[in-house]
């Protein structure tokens, strides 16, 4: 304890540069948080999707629909429990960048498919009583300042509305919150049987079925069952699990993710460098002192425990703070909530962040250190004379 | 610390060859010295004589090539590296040409610093301190930097530091080296008071015949063997 007073000196030796290296060190780790957040919107759904659910799409593509019969075919299946279908309907609030998804889906089914959505009882009623309710998730709720008891009006580019051209009215009858972190709740959802009415052409086909099944350990099995019912029919079908669905969905943005993600980590590690180098530089200018500290009877371990300290302390003050700041941050901003509906830092980026940081004052001082602990005395001595 | 008929620092038959690539420098080459306790040594030579590097040695700073380095029947050349800053931090004083304190440490925290290495309380190594300073004449300057003091006083805070530990023997390379006439006597004159008035054995190498004359005895070094009257 008695030595911190020399490291302390030490760090505040150069004010700027101890200053700009630790800012460094903090944007970086800012940055990299930014990573955690974005790779996790972008799989998110993946990785929260069911195990025990399967989607049921057309054979050629998820733009083409299938008709409201298979339900019953796709609930006689063995294996099978329950069955809801959604339809992409693409609502637009105001303006096209407001995106969310929109889906008409069958009330009941869709809360009991999805029991990682909650929504509270008398909110449920209200929707089973209201033709043109409508529920929305706590985050678009929230973007928007949208109360329950709220008329929306949402334009369908893919859907007109025989009366009034393409507007659709929904009341808000409730809003859903997930139990699980990291759900998406950007989600808007109404009725089927009011779009369905309303619609003016391709009643009684819907997009995709999300279904539930017994045991996910045959998921694979009851896959190839539902597509064999519909073999050779007019619309053939594809099952597959809803993680590998919501993946080739996320694939669309996926690619423009993973080109940011790439270059946020090549810019992460450049400032670690250079941040690194930096410290170790500022060691490594001390040469003759700590030739004179080993002089004096500074063990080679208390040398590097003094150079040690120095350079966790630059990487923790940095570090920490990026991480605790960014954290903050996510929790109350998204850059592009119309993307990257779920948007948060994961707790495993998080941990993994931490050791970085502890990695980067390890090594940071380690080389200087230990360099500083082999300095032959004399020659230390040496390099002024 | 023993010492046998009042021998402190025995050198015998010690070389040391430095190796700058292929090519062998003997610096040292069968040297033999010994200092009593409570001597003042002054140890002359010109320069690349090795006067340095017989210093190191005896300071337990570098190793010989051949030869026993003994202090106080300490065996100092056979000091593992953890063992010997261990024992530097005990019975050596070191005081350098250019004065060496830590820029970023005032007067008191510089003469602090091998105090940092013993058992001692904050208060008492606040009391070791102020008795350093005091001895060299500084007790005004102890919250100053080493770039708000002159030369002079930075080697005056450079010895404190070095006795301030009470160390066995005391080293000092060319302490004068880089100070003007007055400045340079001053340090002489606490030197030589340490020798006479507290016992310090020291060992200190001078180009100066100036400075010599104020220690008890001078040696002369020369192609790697010491002499007692100058050869040159
Ligand atoms: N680490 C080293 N590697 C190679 N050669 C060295 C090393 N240290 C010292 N020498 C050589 O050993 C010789 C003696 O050096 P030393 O520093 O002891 O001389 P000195 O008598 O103190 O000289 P000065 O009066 O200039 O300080 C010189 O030739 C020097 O170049
Ligand atoms: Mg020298």
């Amino acid at each position: 304890m008695k030595f911190l007073y020399l490291v302390w000196r030490n760090l505040t030796r150069r004010k700027l540069r101890t200053t700009l290296t630790i800012l460094s060190i903090l944007v970086a780790f800012v940055l990299y948080g930014f990573m955690g957040a974005i790779r996790e919107a972008l799989s998110g759904g993946v990785s929260v999707a069911g195990a025990d659910r399967l989607v049921v799409r057309h054979k050629v593509s998820i733009i083409q629909m299938l008709p409201i019969t298979y339900q019953q075919r796709i609930e006689r299946i063995p294996g099978v429990t329950l069955s809801s279908h959604q339809s992409w309907f693409g609502g637009i609030y105001q303006d096209p960048k407001n995106f969310f998804a929109s889906m008409p889906v069958e009330p009941e089914r869709f809360l009991s498919i999805y029991n990682e959505f909650t929504l509270p009882e008398a909110q449920r009623k209200a929707w089973l009583a209201n033709r043109t309710g409508a529920i929305v998730g706590r985050a678009t709720l929230d973007r928007f300042g949208w109360k329950v008891g709220d008329r929306i009006s949402l334009k369908s580019p893919i859907w007109q509305h025989p009366n009034n051209d393409d507007t659709w009215q929904f009341d808000l009858v409730g809003v859903y919150d997930a139990l699980k972190k990291g759900s998406d709740t950007s989600g808007f959802f109404f009725r089927y049987d009011y779009f369905d009415e309303g619609r003016a052409y391709a009643k009684g086909m819907v997009g995709w079925y999300v279904v539930r099944i017994q045991n996910p350990d045959r998921a694979a099995e009851v896959a190839k069952a539902i597509d064999a019912e519909f073999e050779n029919s007019p619309y053939e079908t594809k099952t597959e699990p809803e993680g590998a669905f919501a993946q080739g969905w996320a694939q669309q943005i996926g690619d423009m993710g993973k080109i940011t993600t790439s270059i946020l980590t090549a810019v992460f590690f450049t400032i670690l460098l250079v941040a690194g180098n930096t410290m170790a530089q500022s060691v490594r200018e001390r040469t003759e002192e700590i030739g004179v500290l080993k002089a004096m009877g500074f063990s080679n371990r208390l040398v590097l425990g003094v150079v040690l300290a120095e350079s966790f302390s630059i990487a923790g003050l940095g570090g920490f703070v990026g991480l605790g700041f960014v954290w903050a941050l996510v929790s109350v901003w998204n850059p592009v909530p119309s993307m990257l509906p779920v948007f948060y830092i994961p707790n495993h980026d998080l941990v993994v962040g931490f050791i970085l940081v502890l990695v980067l004052g390890f090594l940071a001082g380690i080389f200087p250190a230990s360099q500083a602990m082999r300095l032959r005395i004399a020659e230390a001595l040496r390099r002024q004379a | 610390m023993s010492t046998t008929d009042g021998v402190l620092v025995r050198v015998k038959e010690v070389d040391k060859v430095f190796r700058r690539g292929s090519e062998e420098i003997h610096v040292l080459t069968g040297l033999n010295l010994e200092v009593k306790a409570g001597e003042f040594l002054a140890l002359m030579g010109p320069s690349g004589s090795g006067k340095s590097t017989l210093l190191n040695l005896i300071g337990g700073l570098d190793r010989a090539t051949r030869g026993t380095v003994e202090i106080g029947g300490d065996r100092v050349d056979q000091m593992s590296d953890h063992a010997l800053s261990g024992w530097r931090a005990r019975h050596i004083g070191l005081v350098f040409q250019f004065y060496n304190l830590l820029p970023v440490l005032t007067a008191e925290r510089n003469v602090e610093l091998p105090l940092l290495l013993t058992h001692l309380s904050k208060a008492e190594r606040r009391k070791h301190v102020e008795v350093a300073l005091g001895m060299v004449g500084l007790s005004h300057r102890t919250r100053h930097y080493p770039r708000q003091m002159s030369g002079g006083e930075q080697q005056r805070v450079g010895i404190a530091r070095a006795i301030v530990t009470d160390p066995t023997i005391l080293l000092c390379d060319e302490p004068t080296g880089d100070l003007d006439r007055k400045s340079g006597d001053e340090i002489l004159a606490l030197l030589q008071a340490l020798s006479r008035d507290h016992g310090k054995t020291i060992v200190m190498v001078t180009h100066d015949p100036h400075a010599s004359a104020r220690a008890s005895r001078t040696v002369y070094l020369n192609k790697g063997q010491l002499f007692s009257e100058n050869p040159g």
